[in-house]
Formats: structure tokens, C-alpha cells, sequence
């Protein structure tokens, strides 16, 4: 038994100074994370501010340009204001605008009359949905504020139909960041782990260690514990520069402890390091390897985790498939911890669910090193 | 080449290792890799494993280290099943794999010190065998250089010296001297034969004959069947009476060659100096010497074979003299003056000097030789004359045009074949023709014609489609000659083209140069297999950047003929040389 820790201890004490001279690991470790984390804090930001908005005001009266004063206060759009819609249309048109509102000549008219109809016009870019459903709501939330505003300047009282009082609980201020970076960490660190890994077996058959090593007492197990060691280490470093960047530069809140993070990281990140690890022993070949790395890992996670895409709205046979998706689980305990705090009953089945996709790929990557070349 | 011939040997009490009828197959409907290998190794005894490439000497040593299981017959390495007890097998087995299994980004003493954890030496033991190994290997200085900074004989040696770490009764090299420089293999030698003294029994596989002919026994293996297994000298009778020198050739000794393998007696031939050394079929009478047109003073001499002419003969003898590929090429007219020449080339890497204001000049139609140690400068050199290095100063030239100023005319009449063939691994052998035709700018039809011919010439056809890294290792060198001489260039640059290659595909190869040069085509080539610079017309030895001594091989055997070495091979020669140049260790 002193004997086999000794020769895990040999093993990782080699890996560890490999580390240390390799630029690559060093890259991977400390550079990606860095990199990572501030790409997917301003990249993937759903949350839209200065949308470019063309207000054409053909009526200009008191009323019309009050309105057009409205949207140009507002901080979601970056108006432009024009008096001719052609111009305006053309732009929409090659992607300088995102939506247009028309205040057309009839408004002051129209306004005057009793109906709910806007007398007014929204064009949107329809070849960006999402941006043109988000131009839409705002133009709209900022029609109801207005008339809502001017009705009470006038002394009337403006009574929409239905009282909406919305209730946000745990992510109260509806940044989407908030949500959206915890599960980045966990794409981040899948691609990370695996990486990390995936280099590392196939490079020992590349230059003929690793049969000269398999003709030493080092027993599979042995091999595979004292590789998974200093990485693992390497890996809760890479955590801890990712989680500093969200709390510190994108001042996302966390509610959970660092006990609980930890744990649920520690597991994570086995699965992590046992997808690369097993990538690599299967392949052989570190150029092999490293693709199927970033094809296995980070793809897969990113479309079927719910980092982005929700689960809930998946057809049943992928949302099947997600439940063989370790960052699945992550994604879900991490939202949990930084958004609703150490909920043990949300995040231990996520924890069962790692850990057994942690013991599939490293018992898998056991079976297929088992001291043999073949 | 039917049943293995087993010469009688008097049976030690405890073989170290026993084998029987051992069957191994990889691919289910494949030919096996080993098929009924029979042999047996006692202490203290060099047992040499050679064979082409394909045989199944790497997995013979897998087998015997545990490390692949076997489908049939019987085994026993140091009293145990390597299939079953492995694990008992590897405590007291040495193993070396190919490329001596160092990590190349550890030192020389973590190296030692990884081997020495994982095989459980005692601390209290690792000073003394750690001073020991260090000793014996002559690594003392360099206990903390990368083992990849280190030169190919000194990672060889630091190979020997972790398999050694805990003293192993078993000792398993697989192809420890490729690569390896003539003094470093010499030194490997003295080292194995000490430990075969202590009692250590020794398996070392091999495609260096002359090393196999000074092992104990030998066992020869051909597409995994074995040939034979006893004394090398057993096998080495066989051929007896059979090898010839012919000497006194007037002129064209390559043309001499190539008629000579045309003629049905004879089953080998080879280019050793001025002179050509035949090998007869079983039975065969002497070639005509007259169809053979040597000139008037040509006689054949009856010489003591050699381990590798009974190699060759039981291997069914070597290929065919005529290469197909340098009879589809247009001959040049031999103009005078010279193809390649080298003025005052010096390179400094920092305060290190690598080359130092070496020149020589290649006449066209000429192989040029470039020989020296691992780290000697040759590859500074060969790198400086291709256009890939820019010398510190010197000029080089390939037809008058400088490399450096003119370098993408110039190159355009290069081929160059790197070491370890640079082929695209992952492209297939018509895409990597098409690849290397689109580089030298062939046109559309004349890639396309070139393409066809050398499919044609090398029989690459049922290949087509095979990804290169799939090739067998003949094939492979096949396409790399292919893929460098394609364009048809009048110089033709190979960096250790054979290095790693078996004895057979390496006379195919040289049939290849040896036709192109023929045809007036220029040849410059580095290379550690002594037997290959008897084919060069002229060659220069190159020691720490400078070159110490050119000539023909023969002048350079001539040159250190004396009472102690009478007729000294080019192996000696070199040995020689670089040793009155000052102590050849501490480079090699």
C-alpha cells in the first residue's frame, strides 16, 4: 500500500513539474479561464442597451414630439429622429437600424380619439427575432409609460384593463448576467477540464512513455489517480479565476458557500478531467485529441446544458439525451448556488447525477489503459 | 525459407526466457504477427532479434515484457506467464522501447528519479545506484539538462540507465540504435556486453547487422514466421563460399551493380568502396564477368561472408537492380563543373558554433556523403544548404545560385527527403503526390502525368487511397522518394533517409539513387549506417562543426589501415577519425 502511494505521488509529482515547464497547460489553466469568462460576460449578454432606433416624426405637434422625447430618454434605444420614412426604411433595410417607429401626421388626430388603437407605427428587423421582439415590448412599455404619464397630467385617470404587479423571486433585477455566467463557468470549466486532460495520456503514447511505464510496477489505477491529481488541482485554480471575474467584473451576486461550491465543483470537475482523460486514452494521438476535446466537450455542453438554451422546451428524446451531460448538472447547482443559496434537495441529485458520469468515463478510462497495448 | 533451422546449443538449467509456438494476430482476417516463434534466452546471453520491417520483433518484445497478450503457445519470461502474471514479470524485467521511453521534459536526474520511485528503490540505495548508472553511462555531467536537449546517444544512454534502475535479470531493448551515431552504438555495445557479464540475459532487437552478428544468438523473423534461431555464426555458414568481391572495376560501379543483380546467380550485391560485393544464390556458379562489363582488370575474389550476406540470402535474397523510377527519368547531359557547392559556411547559435567555414563542392553525377556524430553540425549544415538555415556567413550554392538570394529558383531544383518522411500522415498517398506536385509547381497536366508515374513506377496503386500513416515502412519511404523527386530535380538532398529502415528496403532505396545518378542526377546524403557511405563517390567527415576529413570511403579506410586495424571497415574509419580528433565521448 506505501508502496503504490508512492509510486501515485511519483506519478503526479511528474505530472506537476510537466505542468510547470509546459506553456500549453499553463495557457489552458490560467490564460482560458481569463479569456473565457470575460467573452462569455460581454459576448452573451441578453440584455440590450442603445438599440439603434429611427423615430420618423411626420406630425409635429406638442404631443408627437413628447413621444419621440420618450423613446429618446430612454436607455434601452439610441434614437435617431428623422421627418421622412423612406430614409429610414433604407436603413432598416441594410441592418443600421434595428426598428423604426413612424409618428405619423394623423397621430395628434388619432390620439384625440377614444379608442386604445396606437396611432402610431413600430417596422421591425425581422431577420434578428429576438432584437425585434425586445424593439417591440420596449416601444410598447414605452407608449403605455407615456400615455399613462400624459393621462395623469391631464387629470384623467388611465386605467389599463389588467394590473400586472410582477414578482421576481432570485434574480429580482432580471439581469439576464446573473443567470447567464454561473452557467458559463460551467461550459467554461468543460472545456478547460477536458482540455486539460485530453493531451496529456495521448502525448505519453506519442513519445513511448507510456510503455515504458507500463512495464513498471505502476498499476492502472495508479497511472490514472496520479495523473488526475495535479490537474484536478490545476482545475479548482482555473474555478477560482473564473468565479473571481463573475463576482468581481460582472458583480454577479452569490448567495451560496464556499463549502457547497466547492463540493459541487470538486465532482464537476472529475467528470471534466475523466472526459479528457478518456478522449485521450482512446485516441493516442494529442492532434486527435484535442479536437475531439473541444467537439465532445464544449459543444455538447453548450446546446444541451441549459446554459442558454432552456431544457424545458427541448423535444423529449434530447432532453433524454442532456441527462448524459455533466455540465447539465452544474449549470442547474450553480444557478442555484449563486442565485437561491445552498439548496442541499436542488443540489445533491445534481451531485448524484456528476458523480455517475464521473465514475462511467474515469472506470472507462481504467478498462481501457488496463496495462495493455493492443 | 521453410522450417526454422534451430542449430544445436547446449540448453542452460533456468532460461530466463522460454517460448514456444507463440501465435500472435492482430487483425482477425489478417496474416499473424508472430507465428510459432520458438526460442529461448539464458543468463548472461545477448540474444539479437532482427528481421525486416513488419517481422515481429516488436511484438515478440511486447509479448515477452507483458504488455500484449498472445493467442497461442507457450511462454515463460523469469519463471512467470507474461500474459497472466505480468505484474510479477515487470518487477525484475528491464524494458527499453523504441524512442528509450524518457520524458523529454524532464531532466536527466528526474528521469532517473521517476524510474526509481516507480520501481520502489530504497532511498538509502539511490545515491550509490544513482552515482553508479550515472558512471557507467558517462551522464554525470548533464544530471540536470532536459532529457530532450540531450543528443540521440546520450538519450540512448539515459534509456539503458532507467530500465537499469533496480538491476533486472531481463533486459529488453527494442531498437536502442536507431538514429544513433556509429561511436554512441559502440559504446551501447561495451555497456550491454558488461551487463551480460553479470549475468543479465538481453534481448535486443535490431536492424543493424553487423550488431547482430556479435550477439550470442540470433533470432531472425520474416513477416512474424521464424527463420532461424541459433549462433549468428551458424547462420553466417551458410553462405560460405558464396560471397565475391569484385575489384579492380575500371569505371561505373553503380552500372557494374545493377548488371550484376541482373544476373540470375546472384542473390545480393552491394557498393563498398571502389569495389562490389555479390552474394551467390545456393548452387549458383560465378557471374560472367564479361557480361558484366567491369573493365579489363576486373577480378572476382572469394571473401569471408558476412552476417548480413546470409541475412539477405535467407530473406530470399535482395531486390532487383533496375529502378523502375530512374529509368522513366530524362537523363542529363553530365555538364562539367559542380551541382553543389558550400563556401565558407559557418553558423553560431549564440556563443555555440555549429558549423565553422565548411566547404566542399559536389561534381554532378556525384553521391556526396555527410557523415559525422549525433551533434557534430550535420544537420546545421544539410539545413544551410537547402535554403531552411541562413548561414552567419558563407555562401551556398545549388548550380551557381545562391540559396539565400535566389532561393526559391534554387530550391525549385532541389528535392529533399527529411528525416523521419515528411509526409501529410493524415492525406493519402494520391494526395500527398498531388500535394508535393502542387508545391514544386508542376502544371495541371504535368502534375497529373507525374502523379500517374510515379504510381506506376513505385506500385503505389492498390495504396491510392490508404492515408500514409497506414503504409507499411517500405512503402512509406516509396512515397517520400517519390514525393521529393516528383518535380524531377537535378539535386537530390536526403537527410537520414534510411535511419530506422530494415536492410532489404534500404537496398531498394539505394537501387533508386544509384539509377537516378545514373542519369546524371546529384546526390547529397547524411546518413548512420556505414554500409550506405560505400556507396558515396566521396564523403567528408564532420566533427564539431568543422570538417575533419574527407575523401572516397576508401582513401578514408586507407587513411587509418595500420598494424592494429588491416583491413578496417568504414565503421572503423569513422570510429578512427573522429577519435584521433580528440575524445569522441563527450560529443557523442
Amino acid at each position: 500500500m506505501r508502496a503504490a502511494l508512492r509510486r501515485v505521488w511519483a506519478i503526479a509529482r511528474k505530472e506537476g513539474v510537466q505542468i510547470v515547464r509546459d506553456p500549453s497547460s499553463i495557457l489552458i489553466g490560467f490564460v482560458l479561464p481569463v479569456f473565457l469568462t470575460l467573452l462569455s460576460g460581454y459576448a452573451t449578454n441578453l440584455d440590450l442597451e442603445g438599440v439603434p432606433l429611427g423615430v420618423v416624426l411626420e406630425d409635429s405637434s406638442p404631443e408627437a414630439r413628447s413621444l419621440a422625447a420618450a423613446f429618446a430618454a430612454s436607455r434601452s434605444f439610441s434614437v435617431r429622429l428623422g421627418h421622412d420614412r423612406r430614409q429610414m426604411q433604407g436603413e432598416l433595410t441594410t441592418g443600421g437600424l434595428r426598428g423604426v417607429v413612424v409618428i405619423p401626421r394623423t397621430f395628434t388626430r388619432d390620439l384625440a380619439r377614444a379608442d386604445a388603437q396606437a396611432p402610431f407605427q413600430i417596422l421591425v428587423d425581422g431577420a434578428e427575432p429576438n432584437t425585434a421582439t425586445f424593439v417591440q415590448n420596449y416601444a410598447r412599455g414605452i407608449w403605455l409609460t407615456w400615455m399613462t404619464l400624459r393621462a395623469r397630467e391631464a387629470g384623467e385617470g388611465f386605467a389599463p384593463p389588467v394590473v400586472l404587479a410582477p414578482r421576481t423571486w432570485f434574480n429580482q433585477d432580471l439581469r439576464s448576467l446573473n443567470s447567464l455566467l454561473p452557467g458559463g463557468i460551467a461550459i467554461n470549466l468543460t472545456l478547460i477540464g477536458a482540455l486539460l486532460t485530453a493531451l496529456v495520456v495521448a502525448r505519453e503514447w506519442e513519445r513511448g512513455t507510456m510503455e515504458a511505464m507500463l512495464a513498471t510496477p505502476v498499476t492502472g489505477l495508479e497511472m490514472l489517480v496520479g495523473k488526475l491529481a495535479p490537474y484536478f488541482l490545476l482545475g479548482m485554480v482555473a474555478l477560482g479565476i473564473c468565479l473571481a471575474l463573475t463576482l468581481g467584473v460582472f458583480g454577479v451576486p452569490f448567495r451560496g458557500s464556499a463549502g457547497a461550491l466547492v463540493a459541487v465543483s470538486a465532482v464537476f470537475l472529475l467528470s471534466a478531467l475523466g472526459l479528457g482523460l478518456f478522449i485521450s486514452t482512446v485516441a493516442r494521438s494529442q492532434f486527435v485529441a484535442a479536437q475531439v476535446a473541444i467537439l465532445s466537450a464544449f459543444l455538447p455542453a453548450y446546446f444541451l446544458s441549459g446554459y442558454v438554451f432552456e431544457i424545458a422546451g427541448m423535444p423529449w428524446p434530447v432532453r433524454l439525451l442532456t441527462h448524459a451531460i455533466s455540465a447539465r448538472y452544474y449549470v442547474s447547482a450553480l444557478k442555484t448556488l449563486f442565485l437561491a443559496g445552498d439548496a442541499w434537495a436542488q443540489l445533491l441529485p445534481n451531485m448524484v447525477g456528476m458523480a455517475a458520469i464521473a465514475a462511467v468515463l474515469l472506470g472507462l478510462t481504467l478498462w481501457r489503459s488496463a496495462r495493455r497495448i493492443g | 525459407m521453410s522450417a526454422p533451422r534451430v542449430a544445436p546449443e547446449p540448453r542452460p538449467a533456468a532460461p530466463l526466457v522460454e517460448v514456444a509456438g507463440l501465435v500472435k494476430t492482430f487483425a482477425k482476417a489478417g496474416p499473424p504477427a508472430l507465428d510459432g516463434v520458438s526460442a529461448h534466452v539464458a543468463p548472461g546471453v545477448v540474444t539479437g532479434l532482427v528481421g525486416p520491417d513488419g517481422a515481429g520483433k516488436t511484438t515478440l518484445i511486447r509479448i515477452l515484457a507483458g504488455l500484449l497478450d498472445r493467442d497461442a503457445g507457450q511462454a515463460r519470461v523469469l519463471g512467470c506467464d507474461p500474459g497472466r502474471e505480468a505484474p510479477a514479470v515487470h518487477a525484475r524485467l528491464g524494458y527499453m522501447p523504441q524512442k528509450f521511453g524518457l520524458y523529454e521534459d524532464l531532466t536527466v536526474g528526474e528521469n532517473l528519479r521517476l524510474y526509481a520511485d516507480v520501481r520502489g528503490l530504497p532511498a538509502a540505495e539511490r545515491p550509490a545506484v544513482f552515482a553508479r548508472l550515472l558512471g557507467f553511462t558517462g551522464l554525470e555531467a548533464f544530471t540536470g539538462r532536459l532529457a530532450g536537449r540531450l543528443s540521440g546517444g546520450m538519450k540512448q544512454k539515459l534509456g539503458l540507465a532507467c530500465a537499469m534502475i533496480r538491476r533486472p535479470e531481463l533486459l529488453l531493448l527494442d531498437e536502442p540504435s536507431v538514429g544513433v551515431d556509429p561511436i554512441s552504438r559502440r559504446e551501447l555495445w561495451r555497456m550491454v556486453r558488461e551487463l551480460a557479464g553479470q549475468g543479465i540475459g538481453v534481448v535486443w532487437s535490431t536492424s543493424y547487422l553487423d550488431e547482430a552478428e556479435a550477439c550470442d544468438q540470433v533470432l531472425l523473423l520474416s513477416q512474424g514466421r521464424q527463420l532461424f534461431f541459433g549462433p549468428p555464426g551458424a547462420l553466417t555458414a551458410l553462405v560460405a563460399g558464396r560471397s565475391l568481391a569484385l575489384r579492380g572495376i575500371a569505371a561505373g560501379r553503380r552500372a557494374v551493380l545493377r548488371r550484376a543483380l541482373g544476373q540470375p546467380g546472384v542473390a545480393d550485391g552491394v557498393i563498398q568502396g571502389r569495389s562490389v560485393r555479390l552474394v551467390l544464390a545456393r548452387d549458383a556458379g560465378p557471374p560472367d564477368l564479361d557480361a558484366l562489363r567491369a573493365g579489363p582488370g576486373a577480378t572476382l575474389e572469394p571473401v569471408a561472408p558476412r552476417f548480413e550476406d546470409a541475412f539477405v540470402d535467407a530473406l530470399g535474397g535482395g531486390p532487383g537492380g533496375v529502378s523502375p523510377l530512374a529509368e522513366a527519368m530524362r537523363p542529363r547531359d553530365p555538364a562539367p563543373g559542380s551541382a553543389v557547392e558550400a563556401r565558407d559556411l559557418t553558423k553560431r547559435f549564440g556563443a555555440f558554433t555549429a558549423a565553422s567555414e565548411v566547404s566542399f563542392s559536389i561534381r554532378r553525377g556525384e553521391v556526396f556523403g555527410l557523415l559525422g556524430p549525433n551533434g557534430a553540425g550535420k544537420s546545421t549544415i544539410f539545413k544551410m544548404m537547402c535554403g531552411l538555415l541562413r548561414p552567419t556567413s558563407g555562401q551556398a550554392l545549388v548550380d551557381g545560385l545562391n540559396l539565400e538570394k535566389a532561393s526559391g529558383r534554387a530550391r525549385a531544383r532541389i528535392g529533399y527527403m527529411a528525416q523521419k518522411f515528411s509526409l501529410y500522415g493524415t492525406l493519402s498517398v494520391r494526395q500527398n503526390l498531388e500535394f508535393f506536385a502542387g508545391v514544386y509547381g508542376l502544371g495541371r497536366e504535368a502534375r497529373r502525368r507525374a502523379v500517374a508515374g510515379m504510381v506506376e513506377t513505385f506500385a503505389l496503386g492498390p495504396y491510392l487511397g490508404a492515408s500514409a500513416d497506414a503504409l507499411p515502412l517500405g512503402f512509406k519511404q516509396r512515397l517520400a522518394l517519390a514525393c521529393a523527386v516528383m518535380h524531377e530535380p537535378p539535386v537530390l538532398f536526403l537527410d537520414e533517409p534510411t535511419s530506422g529502415v530494415d536492410p532489404i528496403t534500404r537496398r531498394e532505396f539505394w537501387t533508386h539513387i544509384n539509377g537516378m545518378v545514373e542519369r546524371g542526377v546529384t546526390v547529397m546524403v547524411t546518413t548512420h549506417f556505414m554500409d550506405e557511405a560505400e556507396y558515396c563517390d566521396r564523403i567528408v567527415l564532420v566533427y564539431r562543426g568543422r570538417i575533419i576529413a574527407s575523401g572516397s570511403p576508401d582513401d578514408l579506410k586507407d587513411g587509418v589501415r595500420g598494424p592494429e586495424l588491416p583491413d578496417p571497415s568504414m565503421e572503423d574509419a569513422f570510429v578512427a577519425l573522429i577519435g584521433r580528433d580528440g575524445s569522441g565521448r563527450e560529443a557523442a
